[in-house]
């Protein structure tokens, strides 16, 4: 572990180093090898041939979705980790991606909308409603919101949205067809206008998770501590929330659901970092990015030459470390 | 006047009986029964329930016991059975788990089955989507697959031992797994082959016969019968590790065996009827609410709620956009959530 603040520093800057070659790696990488001069010219200088406009059109949008996306779902699952006090907690946890996919499905299949920037406003707004059901029913009764409330509110929502999902399915196969790439978690044909249109809430969201990594820390000595220290924890609790669906509602609507980057990487940066927020979110941020580009740039040649969904790769490499986690949990205690 | 009714059978079987329970259970029957003949008249050809009774003993108009025997009497007694198989597989493993979490569908044994058949449906397809094999042996892939998830679950959660809670988590993080081999084997494969495999994980007794039933009934039959033997042990079980130890149960092994019934009964259920949700999670604590959590009237209650679930499930699903039909999958799920969420909210200990 990394423990001096100058040792953190330079960590922080040898991971952003290790981002931007694998946003190298996954602009070059792929069906069609690119070279990496061919890549530089396609970014410096665009002749409009068929290998600059997969570069440019492509692969581009493409590194730059997952480094985000990547970044913001680590972030909101280091959020949620702390919110809940468990360490298997993630944004699936609080019904996010069920409510985004049910809101899809109900739009595709009642409404026949399929443009692709559509249905991600549909999804944000699917992800912020599972999240607020989810708050409002943990919220209520005595005592308030205990994390045991919460997780096991957001496990019964999102196995609600998932189930409803599931049955307009299986009565509707037009609808099938075209959201079953999307409900799977893909960062592959998205344009990069998809991402700018949601890339400010997902920086203003950043921004305030580094505003209240301090208050993090104190509520993570537990409800009774942080309310003797003067913390007025259900404000800050509320504020946790609202960014963790800032955060991964907006990856939902980008890329769909994508699974296990929100519980992996806050682990791995702990052991990096430390427990400290002001230190772990920017490195959960940057291990986030570098996972889901790996994972993506897997995911190009499992199968070739056909892609296999992001999402699918997150969880055959999430599932083992969870339940490594889930193992290791237990016997601590 | 006594509260409680004990039965005692030879020196191994024992139940007691409050007598409130006894009252519910004979209420739960009716209630079966009446569904039933309820179910069996109804869907496109309408019957009145005497005219459906009537047919179901060979009386009454020949087209009517046609319809009745050939195509709603299977489909009804698979649901039937589903349910009370899916209900009792989930009352032992809380009982076992002691948290009311755990169900079939969270430790994962329904993923598991659910991801082999649609492997089974990927791998023996040719182009024009005809299956290369019977699909008589659908049934053994899936039962075949809730298995390996639970043995998988059980291995990688056993660690000196097997503590619940890692039980549960670990069935979460598997079930996560056949999730994700599930959307790879859909998306891998041409949409109509996916379309078909969705109308079987959302769970549906569409398309029952006889066969099925010859199949499912010997099997679900048989472990319910395993399920009251075994019940003294699930409420030793339920009293925590040091009581268990202490009472001299030879816990691990019993866990393993009580583990070892619910999946058997699961798959026998998801085998024929799919993926149907929510049924395991929810009847056995509306049992518990009913005639408390003794198991031996538990389970009893707990399978006929169950049984009474799918079916009205079914029949709902048949009735509700008719002449479409609803997987009754959807239906448990749809009230078995927020019946769920209600749980939680009233529930003052969480």
């Amino acid at each position: 572990m990394l423990s001096t603040n100058r040792q953190k520093m330079v960590g922080l800057i040898g991971l952003l180093i290790v981002l931007l070659a694998a946003m190298w790696m996954s602009i070059v990488c792929g069906y069609t090898d690119t070279s990496w001069r061919q890549a530089m010219a396609a970014l410096i200088d665009n002749n409009g041939s068929n290998a600059h406009l997969v570069v440019a059109t492509v692969r581009l949008p493409r590194a730059l979705i997952a480094a985000v996306v990547g970044a913001s779902l680590a972030m909101a699952g280091a959020l949620m980790q702390a919110l809940t006090r468990n360490p298997l907690a993630s944004p699936g946890i609080f019904g996010i991606n069920a409510g985004a996919g049910f809101f899809i499905v109900v739009m595709v299949t009642f409404f026949s909308i399929s443009s692709l920037q559509m249905l991600s406003w549909i999804a944000f707004i699917g992800a912020a409603a599972a999240a607020a059901i989810v708050f409002v029913i943990s919220a209520a009764g005595k005592d308030g919101l205990t994390p045991l409330k919460m997780t096991l509110a957001g496990t019964a929502v999102a196995a609600l949205f998932a189930s409803l999902t599931q049955g307009m399915l299986a009565m509707n196969e037009k609808a099938l067809e075209e959201v079953l790439f999307w409900l799977a978690g893909s960062v592959a044909g998205r344009k990069l206008e998809l991402l700018t249109a949601v890339f400010p809430y997902l920086a203003a969201a950043w921004a305030g998770a580094m505003l209240l990594a301090r208050h993090v820390n104190i509520l993570m000595m537990g409800d009774d501590v942080a309310k003797g220290l003067g913390q007025r924890t259900n404000l800050i609790k509320a504020a946790a929330v609202l960014l963790v669906v800032l955060l991964a509602g907006g990856s939902v609507a980008v890329a769909g659901p994508i699974g296990f980057i929100g519980i992996m990487v806050p682990h791995m940066a702990r052991a990096l970092a430390g427990v400290d927020h002001r230190w772990l979110l920017p490195y959960c941020a940057l291990l986030g990015g570098i996972l889901l580009l790996m994972a993506d740039i897997g995911a190009r040649y499992v199968l070739m030459p056909r892609e296999v969904p992001v999402g699918i790769v997150t969880a055959l490499l999430g599932v083992p470390f969870f339940i490594y986690i889930a193992r290791r949990g237990i016997a601590a205690k | 006047m006594k509260k409680y009714i004990t039965v005692r059978m030879g020196k191994h079987i024992s139940f007691f009986y409050d007598k409130k329970a006894v009252a519910v259970l004979a209420a739960l029957i009716a209630a079966a029964v009446f569904l039933f003949v309820i179910s069996i008249g109804s869907g496109e050809m309408r019957m009145s329930p005497l005219e459906a009774a009537a047919a179901l003993f060979g009386y009454g108009e020949e087209i009517h016991q046609t319809v009745i025997v050939t195509f709603r009497l299977p489909r009804v007694l698979v649901a039937w059975m589903a349910g009370m198989a899916l209900a009792v597989a989930g009352a032992v493993l809380q009982g076992m788990v002691r948290n009311p979490l755990a169900s079939p569908d969270v430790l994962g044994i329904t993923g598991g089955a659910v991801a082999a058949v649609v492997g089974f449906l990927a791998l023996f397809s040719d182009e024009n989507n005809s299956l290369t094999v019977s699909i008589h042996w659908l049934p053994l892939a899936a039962f075949l697959g809730a298995t390996a998830a639970a043995w998988l679950v059980y291995m990688l959660a056993w660690k000196n031992g097997l503590a619940p809670l890692r039980l549960v988590l670990v069935g979460i993080g598997v079930s996560a797994l056949m999730q994700a081999l599930t959307t790879l084997l859909m998306i891998t494969g041409p949409i109509y082959r996916a379309s078909q495999a969705n109308v079987w994980i959302t769970g549906s007794v569409y398309g029952a016969s006889w066969q099925h039933v010859s199949l499912m009934a010997p099997w679900v039959i048989g472990l319910l019968l395993v399920a009251m033997l075994a019940a003294r042990h699930v409420n030793v079980q339920e009293l925590g590790d040091e009581l268990a130890i202490g009472l001299g149960g030879a816990v691990e092994r019993q866990r393993l065996g009580l583990v070892l019934l619910s999946t058997a009964l699961t798959g026998g259920a998801v085998a024929f009827a799919g993926g149907i949700g929510f049924v395991g999670l929810m009847a056995p604590h509306m049992a518990r609410r009913l005639v408390g959590s003794a198991f031996g009237a538990l389970l009893p209650t707990a399978a006929l709620l169950g049984g009474v679930f799918v079916m009205g499930a079914d029949l709902a699903g048949r009735l509700l956009l008719a002449p479409t039909e609803i997987p009754a999958g959807v239906f448990t799920a749809a009230i078995g959530a927020p019946y769920f969420i209600y749980l939680l909210y009233r529930s003052r200990k969480l």
